[in-house]
């Protein structure tokens, strides 16, 4: 309520901008003129002519010229009007204000109410520290855990607890890490299979990778309810072009949903996208479209980008078996395969002295099926 | 709530916008001067009304606001104070904003200290500078809006681009855009005068504050760029004919050239069709620059088409404003009456001369920095023009130029004596001389142009001098009338012989970096030396330091006079900054008078050792040095007291007026 309250302020100032010139009577209007200016440039002459920098009947002829245009302003000059106002220019003028009146109490507010959040409160840190839940206080409680856990690498339960905080984070590789190794110490769940999944599609931006929906599929495999990996099985399918498929797992999942599933409204924004029709109604079923919107139009920049890096990294140091590994899937991704076949040659060229990871790269290009 | 207020005052600077471009010039074509008076509380209110809105995006940046994308994506709360506020425009959507801050703090500075121009003048101009502001306003609405938000704010943000955390990056932009917006104003003056159908020798008097302004603020932007790749990329160069940094300096030489014959028209009335055309020629290449770095079409002609609406939407802006102009310009032009005539000889023959020579030379940068781009688009062949395409042909153009350049303030108006001015430029003729020869016996082993250059650099610089020293009558009159003399000078003559002098300083710089610089490459174990010209450096050992958002990686190197004497420590170090998983090389530098040790570390070598590229810099820092001689030189100009003659003064004051002034 405030903020509109300020808004209409703002307009109002705004308003009276438009409208304060067209409402004084009286004024005198200000301005210069040419003719000032070559007044100034005819003594001007003179002192260059004192100062030996122009010649005498150089001079003569300069002021000849200056004093023609002086004479040509003079006449030129005629003030404008301001008293007499004419009937013509006061309609001028009434359109004027009645056009004021218009695009900025109405235009404004129109165009905010399209492109605009009123709902979303800011969220300053700063403000966030005050609630002692600052950035600063998670930092030192994520370095505490991450001391404990380097002590301490087998307390499943940490991993557990610091994963989360990561993905908020936005440190998804370390995520990945901290997923594999609960699952590696507490056994595995379809729960945590599917966690750790979200991760690595977190971490390749977005991109259900070969390896992720192999974890997916192992959650299924466990417990075929667990909605995340079948959501993500879903998004898979949409990635691979595969839309019709997408459309079927994300129908069957929203048929078989319990009533209350937080994450309905997610898939259901998700099937409208794949199947083009418009999103149920729902509260903020509007936000969370925009927030797919956005993150639609950037993921491909983003990706390009990571890839590129990913590339540039791996032409100064071959090394890295793991980097040619997503580099090739990557570019499998976004549907370059001959990138892709040039990336698998290249690493098998840098990793020529370990035969088991050129085994890697080519199980992987077997895999992606982007061989021969 | 904040961001919310921004994005709502853009909106209504938008509105503001449009009621400014319409109204004036109705104004004016009915004579009605309440509507031509609208134009200056709507530049007014929409320049509030964008601060505002940029002030905002300041705070949501400062305070690290992540439910506002913009901010999640370019900063991070880690980050110092400095680095928060500038990742503002370290990013293209806040770098939009601070563009139409400036466009329309100019519009707000034309308004409110523009009272020497006619009024008919000022209100056209005033709606054309809105016509850019409401293209770009909306620009940024539909395509590049800082204020998106996010729902669920994430804790942290992505950081800044780790080559833009740096405090060069933090002056460079913003000036930068004052240059290139700066003259945003001129070609509004210069179109309101062909909308008008009235351009005389007085407008080149009203126009020139404005492009003095810019062309300062532009200078300096430039310099600064230039100094933050030297430093900060690595490369240990100060020019690299990058085509962002041949954006910004087609401007410079079309602002300058501007400059100059604007002195023409207003004096002799002669070269109006032209000056109109520079005038709008500087803008279209401000734009034309922007255009180039904010649509991507730079990193590739493919991450154009990857993001169209953006590269379109701005090419769009392009040829309308240019187009239009260049097509009003095409109408109007022939109906201008020519002004005076002049010889060859003479001042006015020399400053056509320069703008021959400085327009050419532009040209040549525009070919070398958008052929290549029309080839990849046309063909897809990636060609890349560098620095021995410029050196051919930039090079033999600016040559010229700087001899002739001090000459020019030497000769008079209308018809000058050739003969004379050399007469006089003798003094600094046979220090040139000096210079040369003694460049050839101090050498060995340079580039054997190397000597003419410092000749050149030195006569320039000389020339100025000797044009300073006519001026006075040094040593020809007492020294008490020569002092009257030097303060009754213009400032315009000490504003031009202070930016020639600028011009030769600048040039002494690259002459002596290019011939005599030395570069070393090794890879040191701790406690190895390495030798550079006079300097001896040993490598004490590398440590890790960390910082706020960063850790360095730095290696300790100290330093000593060849003869054994202790001279200091260096620290250069790489910058790993683990939110972006980047990392930057920080060079570091040592500087002894306007020489300087350069000195970058590569990524450390599995056996331990470390690379290294040190570099001794002679007279390098004369490069920058010189742009802010340029900068000051523009300051006096922009003092000169008859810049302010036209604007009608209270009746008061001016019966106060000491006849004599």
């Amino acid at each position: 309520m405030i903020l509109w309250c300020i808004f209409a302020v703002m307009t109002a100032a705004a308003v009276l901008a438009v409208l304060w010139p067209l409402g004084r009577r009286r004024q005198r209007f200000g301005g210069g003129s040419d003719v000032a200016v070559y007044k100034d440039q005819l003594q001007e002459i003179d002192r260059d002519r004192a100062g030996g920098l122009i010649g005498d009947a150089e001079a003569e002829a300069a002021r000849l010229e200056v004093s023609r245009r002086l004479l040509a302003a003079a006449e030129a000059h005629r003030p404008p009007d301001s008293s007499v106002a004419t009937q013509r220019s006061l309609r001028l003028r009434r359109i004027a204000a009645v056009f004021a009146l218009i695009i900025l109490p109405f235009g404004a507010p129109a165009l905010y109410v399209a492109l605009g959040s009123p709902n979303i409160a800011g969220e300053p840190v700063f403000a966030r520290v005050n609630t002692s839940q600052g950035s600063e206080s998670v930092a030192s409680l994520v370095g505490q855990v991450e001391a404990h856990l380097a002590r301490n690498p087998n307390d499943a339960t940490g991993w557990e607890l610091i994963a989360p905080v990561y993905m908020r984070l936005g440190r998804f590789d370390d995520a990945v890490l901290a997923r594999k190794k609960a699952l590696a110490l507490k056994g595995e769940t379809a729960t945590r299979q599917a966690d750790l999944g979200e991760a690595e599609v977190a971490a390749a931006n977005g991109v259900v990778t070969a390896e992720a929906k192999a974890v997916f599929e192992r959650a299924t495999a466990l417990d075929p309810h667990e909605a995340k990996a079948r959501y993500f099985l879903g998004l898979a399918a949409e990635q691979d072009g595969k839309t019709d498929a997408a459309v079927s797992i994300w129908r069957t999942l929203l048929a078989e949903a319990p009533p209350n599933a937080p994450w309905v409204g997610f898939v259901r924004v998700a099937l409208a996208r794949v199947s083009g029709t418009s999103a149920a109604p729902g509260p903020n079923a509007n936000d969370v479209a925009d927030a797919a919107k956005m993150s639609n139009d950037q993921r491909n920049d983003m990706i390009r980008g990571m890839v590129a890096n990913l590339a540039s990294r791996l032409h100064d140091n071959g090394a890295d078996v793991e980097g040619w590994l997503r580099l090739v899937r990557a570019y499998a991704v976004l549907g370059e395969r001959d990138k892709a076949k040039n990336a698998a040659a290249d690493a098998r060229r840098a990793l020529a002295d370990h035969p088991e990871q050129i085994k890697r790269i080519d199980d992987l290009v077997e895999g992606l099926g982007i061989k021969g | 709530m904040i961001a919310e207020l921004g994005h709502y005052a853009l909106m209504l600077a938008l509105g503001l916008s449009l009621i400014q471009s319409v109204m004036p010039i109705v104004g004016t074509r009915n004579n009605d001067a309440v509507l031509m008076s609208m134009a200056v509380p709507t530049a007014l209110a929409q320049f509030a009304f964008v601060a505002i809105s940029f002030l905002a995006l300041a705070t949501c940046y400062v305070t690290s606001d992540f439910s506002v994308l913009n901010v999640y994506e370019n900063s991070n709360s880690a980050m110092p104070l400095l680095y928060r506020l500038t990742s503002v425009w370290g990013n293209h959507e806040g770098s939009m904003m601070l563009w139409v801050s400036i466009l329309t703090l100019f519009g707000a500075l034309v308004a409110v200290f523009g009272v020497n121009l006619p009024i008919k003048l000022k209100a056209n101009a005033l709606a054309v500078q809105a016509w850019i502001a409401a293209a770009f306003e909306l620009f940024i609405l539909a395509t590049s809006n800082p204020f998106l938000r996010i729902a669920n704010a994430p804790f942290e943000g992505r950081d800044l681009n780790p080559v833009l955390q740096d405090p060069g990056l933090a002056f460079h932009p913003p000036f930068l855009y004052l240059g290139y917006v700066g003259f945003s104003i001129v070609f509004s003056l210069a179109i309101a005068a062909l909308l008008e159908g009235r351009i005389d020798a007085a407008w080149a008097r009203f126009a020139r504050p404005w492009v003095l302004g810019a062309w300062m603020c532009l200078t300096l932007g430039i310099a600064g760029g230039s100094y933050w790749a030297y430093y900060e990329l690595g490369w240990g160069g100060f020019w690299f004919w990058d085509p962002v940094e041949n954006a910004s300096l087609m401007p410079w030489l079309a602002g300058t050239a501007l400059l100059h014959s604007a002195v023409v028209m207003e004096k002799r009335g002669a070269l109006k069709v032209w000056t109109i055309l520079l005038a709008i020629v500087a803008f279209s290449l401000s734009l034309i620059g922007t255009f180039l770095v904010r649509s991507g079409v730079l990193t590739s002609v493919h991450a154009f088409a990857n993001d169209p609406t953006r590269g379109i939407f701005i090419l769009a802006i392009l040829v309308c404003f240019i187009g239009g102009a260049l097509a009003l310009y095409a109408w109007r032009a022939p109906l201008l009456k020519q002004g005076g005539l002049f010889a060859p000889i003479s001042r006015e023959g020399a400053l056509v001369f320069n703008n021959l020579f400085l327009t050419s030379a532009c040209a040549t940068v525009f070919v070398g920095t958008l052929y290549p781009l029309a080839l990849e688009a046309l063909t897809g062949d990636k060609i890349s023009v560098g620095p021995p395409f410029f050196n051919l042909t930039f090079g033999p153009l600016f040559l010229p130029l700087l001899v002739a350049m001090p000459f020019g303030p030497l000769l008079g108006w209308k018809r000058g004596d050739l003969l004379a001015a050399a007469q006089r430029l003798l003094a600094a003729a046979v220090l040139a001389a000096l210079a040369i020869a003694g460049g050839f016996a101090l050498q060995h082993g340079g580039p054997v142009l190397a000597p003419f250059g410092v000749g050149l650099a030195i006569f320039i610089m000389a020339g100025a001098l000797v044009d300073l020293a006519e001026r006075t009558m040094f040593l020809r009159i007492p020294p008490a009338a020569m002092m009257r003399r030097a303060i009754g000078l213009p400032r315009s003559a000490w504003g031009a012989a202070f930016a020639h002098f600028g011009i030769g300083v600048t040039l002494m710089g690259i002459v002596a970096v290019t011939a005599w610089g030395s570069e070393r490459i090794a890879a040191l174990k701790p406690g190895g030396t390495i030798d550079i010209a006079h300097f001896r450096l040993t490598f004490d050992g590398t440590f890790v330091r960390p910082g706020p958002n960063y850790s360095d990686l730095v290696g300790r190197f100290t330093v000593f006079r060849a003869g054994g004497e202790l001279l200091g420590a260096m620290e250069p170090s790489r910058r790993t900054f683990p939110a972006r998983n980047m990392a930057t090389t920080e060079a570091a530098l040592m500087t002894r008078r306007l020489n300087q040790v350069y000195l970058s570390l590569g990524d450390p070598n599995p056996d331990g050792s470390v690379p290294v590229r040190l570099y001794f810099k002679p007279l390098v820092l004369m490069i920058w040095l010189g742009a802010v001689i340029m900068f000051i030189g523009g300051a006096l100009s922009l003092s000169d007291r008859r810049l302010r003659i036209g604007a009608p003064r209270p009746a008061k004051a001016a019966a106060l007026q000491v006849p004599a002034e």
